[in-house]
């Protein structure tokens, strides 16, 4: 397992609001081409340290390197130096904070725990949106249409994505207006759109029926293989996590408790105490 | 029919449509006198269509809610007003204070001063743009508001009085060169924000609308867009305050006060926020409503000899707001929602017409 190439590599990546210390020197590992899954009970912290890969937030303290390069660095200044209740002080001294955009230009694509599609809009246009950042007109040409044939590109690219993951016959449906499971199946493929490496997953079974479950695994999965992608999800349903991961990274009040694959997963007496002993889910 | 065979269609429906419009606007030119209250709702209604287009573009189509219409309107009638009254007339406008030196003998063509009036505004909105726009909803409307109003009172403040003729305001600004030439500007001007809502920038000011923090997820970049939106919007803005300008032919500072950036938020609201074809509709509508339909509340008004009390000068007004209340608490949409004028209705019809003969199968 370890001959595989690194491709994110979170490094104690502290989040702390206010007093509050949300992910607590949080350090993992995920590898090309793997399904890894971050489970831990409510509140823990799972979105939270999503939200600093993907540049939502700035860490307090940590880094995170895509690909072998520093993308996200940071250390506690200012008010946060008192303040600061975290490990690792004084480690790193590079801040570097770039906005969600950039992170998605890299190549890190993600979906969101709600839902978060543009309602009013297709499904076509949903993922020609996604398209928009690599386009290479500017507003000028795009208006006056010089780029048609990147434009024609985008939407061939895109009909072609939506045809892969059988979205197409829904393309000009107002997004808001697909069943819910169709719905998450559009955010995936609105983030692929991107033309991602990593796509992060947060709850993608979240609301939906067993058997949509059992559906969206093999969806997972099928989207992994046919775009060589790495997937890095929070989850909350059991079955889908164990089915499905290579790897598991357990958190528990901000803290890492326990990783290792599902078998050890399931037998780590303190990821047990923490939460499959007292989940009553399978 | 296939899609493409649609799109050919509805291209070839749209063109005539605006030919029928065009000869329409021809015959009204034709039967009327340069007077005629025809005329001048149709002047003025598309003058308002320009302005309310280009806040339609921030307010419905990039969710930016933004009240520094007028502002920009008032920076764009200034500047084509200062640089097109006729250099023999000048010392007439600028007879208690004095022409500025350098400005005595500039004179520009309308049309390069119909463009200058929309690049400084598109400057002074990339200017501003950068500290406004960090602030959300609420925020960004007082910000916009703010500025609309410095710019009103700095035009008519006195140390500009070489310039913008202080208090006293411009006149002879020139008229419009034909009937016809407010509606070609203006057509040109909504063709062109039309053409960009409909390019993947303007999907992506759609989806900035829709749901931020999506956007950026997205690979959006939020300043930026948002920045482009700005400028454009007020570039076309200034456009419309030069052209209002010309329609007017004399202006002052208050001709552009917070009232009018209403008007046109009204507007937007009527026509539907994210329509631009609503719009268009609304403006000539409101606008015929208000100069023209409703006069007859502001005369006296006699049933059986007897005069009825409340029509006097400004019940108009009146039932204007009432009328306008209605419109808001029943049809919030608007007339058009976020939808835009299509042929759909026509396609569709000719579609069952050809699938006929085939007993109700697609012959695709």
């Amino acid at each position: 397992m370890s001959d595989k190439k690194t491709i994110l590599n979170v490094k104690d990546i502290t989040m702390q609001f206010g007093g509050v210390v949300a992910v607590n020197n949080l350090t993992l590992k995920v590898r090309e081409g793997e399904i890894v899954s971050l489970i831990g009970p409510n509140g823990a912290g799972k979105t939270t340290a999503f939200n600093v890969i993907t540049g939502v937030y700035a860490p307090t303290n940590g880094e995170v390197k895509f690909h072998g390069n520093t993308i996200i660095s940071n250390f506690p200044k200012g008010k946060m130096d008192k303040l600061y209740a975290g490990e690792n002080k004084g480690k790193y001294k590079k801040t570097l904070e770039p906005t969600p955009d950039k992170i998605t230009k890299l190549g890190i694509a993600r979906t969101f725990q709600n839902i978060r599609l543009f309602k009013e809009l297709t499904v076509l246009e949903n993922v020609l949106i996604a398209k928009h950042m690599r386009m290479k007109a500017n507003i000028f040409a795009d208006t006056f249409r010089l780029n048609h044939k990147e434009e024609a590109k985008m939407k061939a690219d895109s009909l072609e994505l939506l045809r892969i993951l059988d979205l197409y016959d829904v393309k000009d449906e107002i997004a808001s207006s697909l069943p819910y499971g169709k719905q998450r199946h559009l955010e995936i493929a609105r983030a692929l759109a991107t033309e991602p490496t990593l796509l992060l997953l947060d709850e993608p079974a979240a609301g939906l029926n067993p058997q949509e479950t059992d559906e969206l695994t093999e969806f997972i999965r099928d989207v992994r293989d046919k775009f060589h992608l790495t997937i890095f999800m929070i989850e909350h349903h059991m079955n889908l996590v164990m089915d499905i991961s290579d790897w598991i990274y357990v958190i528990d009040f901000g803290k890492q408790i326990a990783n290792g694959t599902p078998a050890d997963i399931q037998n780590d007496q303190r990821v047990i105490d923490a939460y499959l002993g007292v989940a009553d889910d399978e | 029919m296939t899609e493409q065979k649609k799109h050919k269609l509805s291209i070839i429906l749209s063109i005539i449509g605006i030919l029928v419009l065009a000869g329409a606007l021809f015959g009204v030119y034709a039967t009327t006198s340069s007077t005629d209250m025809l005329r001048t709702v149709l002047q003025l209604g598309a003058i308002y269509a320009l302005v309310a287009v280009s806040m339609n573009l921030l307010n419905g189509f990039t969710g930016l809610f933004s009240l520094g219409q007028a502002g920009f309107m008032a920076l764009g009638a200034y500047v084509f007003a200062i640089f097109t009254i006729p250099a023999a007339q000048r010392p007439g406008v600028y007879y208690l204070y004095g022409v500025a030196d350098w400005l005595a003998n500039i004179e520009l063509p309308i049309i390069v001063a119909l463009i200058l009036a929309g690049l400084v505004c598109a400057i002074v909105a990339g200017l501003i743009g950068a500290p406004v726009l960090r602030l959300k909803s609420d925020y960004f409307a007082i910000a916009t508001l703010g500025f609309a109003e410095i710019v009103r009172i700095v035009v008519g403040s006195s140390p500009l009085n070489r310039i913008t003729n202080g208090s006293l305001g411009l006149k002879l600004i020139p008229k419009f060169p034909s009937f016809f030439f407010p509606f070609i500007v203006v057509g040109i001007c909504i063709f062109i924000v039309w053409l960009l809502i409909n390019s993947s920038y303007g999907r992506a000011f759609k989806a900035i609308r829709e749901d931020e923090i999506a956007a950026e997820a997205m690979g959006i970049n939020l300043a930026k867009h948002k920045q482009m939106s700005f400028i454009i919007s007020s570039f076309f803005a200034g456009v419309g305050g030069a052209l209002m300008a010309m329609y007017m032919g004399a202006i002052t500072s208050t001709t552009f006060n917070v009232t009018l950036t209403y008007n046109i938020l009204l507007i937007v609201v009527i026509g539907g926020m994210g329509s631009l074809t609503g719009s268009v509709i609304s403006s000539f509508i409101v606008i015929a409503a208000r100069e023209w339909w409703l006069r007859f509340l502001d005369q006296p008004f006699f049933i059986a000899g007897v005069q009825i009390p409340l029509f006097k000068t400004g019940f108009r007004m009146v039932i204007f707001s009432i009328i306008l209340m209605i419109v808001v608490l029943f049809f919030r949409k608007g007339i058009m929602g976020t939808r835009e004028f299509n042929w759909n209705f026509i396609l569709k019809r000719l579609d069952k017409k050809e699938k006929a003969p085939v007993g109700g199968e697609g012959n695709e």
